[in-house]
């Protein structure tokens, strides 16, 4: 019977309880509506409409995925290109960024002079690093290609080559390497001395203590790299853009349209595809469709490394 | 369960309202009083000093003649952004619309963007067919809409460097494309090394002007038949147009090593313009490049470019387009607006002021015969080009220029010796045009 009495008394408090939870939650809950929910499900309605930005959206039901999927010559390049850059630019930043992080912890003398000079090139403005790229490996007149021909070496054309292109790309992301090696470095000055003064009395090798004192240690920082690098990666837009337009040497004007991915598609991201379409020929049904791709894939490869945590942390981790 | 449904249905409705809202809100009218004191807003693209001056000095001669109305002018201002500022609408939009390129007037008319001037002209007693050009209004509308007027135009032609022609014993500019291959070849020098000092005609299509509709035009193309349809796998020329390219590459060293030697040129609209420098002894370019020659150091000269072997009587022609202008829908003084762009486009003295101080062609019968005309006969090539009968501008899209960016891809692959099977890849080419096509209609 008291119970019966109290029930309204309890539901209240329930309720009160929840709203407060829900106040408190509040700032992340309208974010994530405004900022992620309503925008995905706005694409996803869009990908089913013809909407060119001016008229109202109609309905044109699969046209655009058949479009993007089966006519659209420029989908694939660009997904080839994004998942190459995934696979080879994350997997090489990792193995770059942790053998700098390890070299710096290493170091004796002149640490606080090498941390900063690897770290700088990473403060570099993305587009500043890559136009001084571009200059650097210029085939014509760039001085890298100078001085390897000088010492008898046949230099690549780097951003003029559809088989350099992205390459270059990649040894661009690891001049500036500096955030990973923060982390990495981090860390590596993380694991517990006393493992290693244990191991060294076991007799390890240092390639045994890296295997089993200093990579168990590291394992979620790693996987946090890779999958930070992964998702980052999906959305490489700015300097495949800047470095195509500087190397294709095409005129940038008012009446120009200049197409990106030079030379041969081969530096064209999704992302840029998504924004050609989108906002150069307010194609948006087309243009949400390849956010889709890009969306479900990105899920799908992060959540296949977060289950799998790609074989590398343990169980207790 | 119902309040779980009725709230469910709320948040779909709400969703629904919010995106289908998403048409865009600005609707302009034309029903202001063009008398009445008004602040224009005019979007352009010239940025170089010389042009913003010319353009400034004609808006501050159609405010002497119409007290009422001030223009507020922004310049350098690319298609990108006109088409963007145009879909957000909103107050800052522009009245008064420019476009470097005819490109993109099928996708401006299509979509409403930019408003029909015809009743205006109508309103206004002006008879577009007495002063326009036929192929200038042609570039200008679509499928009837003449939503744009030209604002100047563009021919394209040859320039060459005179002393390199003397030099190798060269009496005349190529008049077909055989001459131009061997007169390319005796202009082309190469250094100890294997590389270029100098490269008689570049066709690569990246360079500077070089795109492949530009020196196409040469052949007189169609892009699309009546239906509407791409025909580039059945246009003849097409195939002589490639070949004529692959074997002017291959005749000065081939595509590969000119695109290194490419890399090596400076900014097209700097003193170290590859032309300015020696670089090359023939060029496609536009008329305007006359004003950017101050600084050569050898003596030049202008022509038409060379025409197929088989078509002779075609020599004289070139590749038109030009600037465009035109009302944005958005516009709420459409009617003060419409005097503006009457004045700039079919005012003859301020066209042909504007035509020399910033070195366009005309785009006005009327303008094009004025005795006030720039007179120095480098000029007076291209204003040949633009009145000669065979000369063509690129036909107007409903997606803009995406199809010439599509030409422009396939022919990268053909000049890099990538297509081995033309008519295949032209049959391609057609198909991916009319795609796009398809996608942008509603």
């Amino acid at each position: 019977m008291a119970t019966l009495t109290n029930a309204p008394a309890l539901r209240r408090k329930a309720r009160r309880e929840r709203l407060r939870t829900l106040g408190f939650l509040s700032p992340w809950l309208v974010g994530f509506t405004v900022f992620f929910g309503y925008p995905l499900l706005a694409t996803v309605y869009f990908s089913f409409m013809h909407y060119n930005q001016i008229e109202a959206p109609t309905f044109v039901g699969l046209r655009n995925w058949r479009y993007v999927l089966e006519q659209m010559p420029l989908f694939g390049p660009a997904l080839w290109n994004t998942l190459w850059l995934v696979v080879v630019m994350v997997a090489l930043r990792v193995v770059f960024g942790l053998g700098i992080g390890l070299l710096v912890t290493k170091i004796k003398s002149g640490v606080g002079f090498f941390r900063t000079a690897f770290y700088l090139p990473y403060l570099a403005p993305p587009v500043a690093a890559t136009v001084a790229f571009v200059f650097l490996l210029n085939p014509g007149t760039g001085p890298v290609n100078d001085i390897l021909g000088n010492i008898g070496i046949h230099a690549p054309n780097w951003f003029n080559d559809p088989a350099w292109a992205k390459p270059s790309l990649v040894l661009l992301s690891l001049w500036g390497i500096g955030d990973l090696m923060v982390i990495f470095m981090a860390a590596l000055l993380d694991v517990p001395k006393e493992q290693y003064e244990a191991a060294e009395l076991d007799g390890a090798g240092a390639l045994h203590k890296f295997r089993y004192v200093t990579w168990p240690s590291i394992t979620p920082i790693v996987m946090f790299a890779v999958v930070t690098g992964v998702v980052q990666t999906m959305q490489y837009y700015t300097q495949a853009l800047v470095a195509g337009k500087l190397a294709s040497g095409v005129s940038v004007g008012p009446g120009s349209v200049i197409q990106p991915g030079y030379p041969d598609h081969s530096t064209l991201t999704v992302p840029q595809l998504v924004y050609s379409l989108g906002f150069q020929n307010f194609n948006t049904g087309a243009a949400c469709v390849l956010s889709l791709v890009l969306f479900a894939i990105a899920m799908a490869v992060t959540t296949l490394l977060m289950r799998k945590r790609a074989g590398l942390l343990s169980a207790e981790d | 369960m119902p309040r779980k449904l009725a709230a469910l249905a709320s948040v779909l409705s709400a969703g629904a309202l919010l995106l289908t809202g998403c048409a865009n809100p600005s609707t302009g009218s034309a029903e202001d009083d063009p008398t009445k004191p008004v602040t224009l807003k005019f979007w352009h693209g010239w940025s170089e000093k010389n042009e913003v001056k010319a353009i400034d000095a004609s808006i501050a001669r159609f405010e002497k003649l119409h007290p009422n109305i001030k223009v507020k002018a922004t310049g350098n201002v690319t298609d990108a952004t006109v088409n963007q500022a145009l879909r957000a609408g909103g107050s800052d939009a522009p009245d008064v619309v420019s476009s470097f390129t005819t490109n993109n007037v099928g996708q401006y008319c299509s979509s409403g963007m930019w408003v029909d001037l015809n009743p205006f002209m109508r309103k206004t007693g002006l008879d577009k067919a007495k002063v326009f050009p036929k192929t200038l209004l042609d570039y200008t509308s679509y499928e009837g809409d003449q939503c744009a007027l030209p604002l100047l135009a563009d021919a394209y032609g040859m320039y060459y460097n005179k002393d390199a022609f003397a030099e190798a014993g060269i009496k005349r500019p190529p008049r077909t494309m055989s001459e131009l291959r061997r007169d390319a070849v005796k202009l082309t020098k190469r250094t100890k090394g294997g590389g270029y000092e100098r490269v008689g005609f570049m066709p690569n299509f990246r360079l500077y002007q070089n795109s492949p509709d530009r020196l196409f035009a040469q052949w007189g193309p169609s892009y699309f038949g009546k239906d509407g349809k791409a025909r580039l796998a059945k246009e003849k020329a097409a195939k002589e147009f490639y070949a004529t390219t692959r074997e002017l590459a291959r005749s000065q060293g081939g595509y590969g090593p000119l695109e290194t030697f490419r890399t090596s040129f400076g900014d097209e609209m700097s003193s170290q313009n590859a032309f300015l420098t020696g670089k090359l002894a023939m060029h496609l370019d536009g008329e305007w490049r006359g004003l950017f020659m101050e600084g050569a150091k050898f003596k030049w000269g202008t022509a038409p470019l060379p025409v197929p072997d088989d078509r002779p009587e075609t020599y004289g022609r070139g590749y038109l387009t030009g600037t465009v202008v035109g009302i944005a829908h958005s516009s709420t003084h459409q009617n003060a607006a419409w005097e503006l762009v009457k004045f700039l486009t079919a005012d003859t003295d301020q066209v042909v002021a504007f035509a020399n101080a910033i070195h366009n062609v005309p785009s006005t019968k009327a303008a094009l015969t004025s005795p006030k005309l720039d007179s120095n006969p480098t000029f007076r090539a291209f204003l040949d080009i633009a009145q000669n009968r065979y000369s063509t501008a690129l036909p107007p899209s409903i997606n803009g220029g995406q199809y010439v960016t599509s030409l422009q891809d396939f022919s990268y692959g053909v000049e890099a010796g990538k297509v081995h099977d033309l008519d295949a890849g032209l049959r391609k080419l057609d198909d991916e045009i009319d795609a796009d096509n398809l996608q942008a209609q509603n």
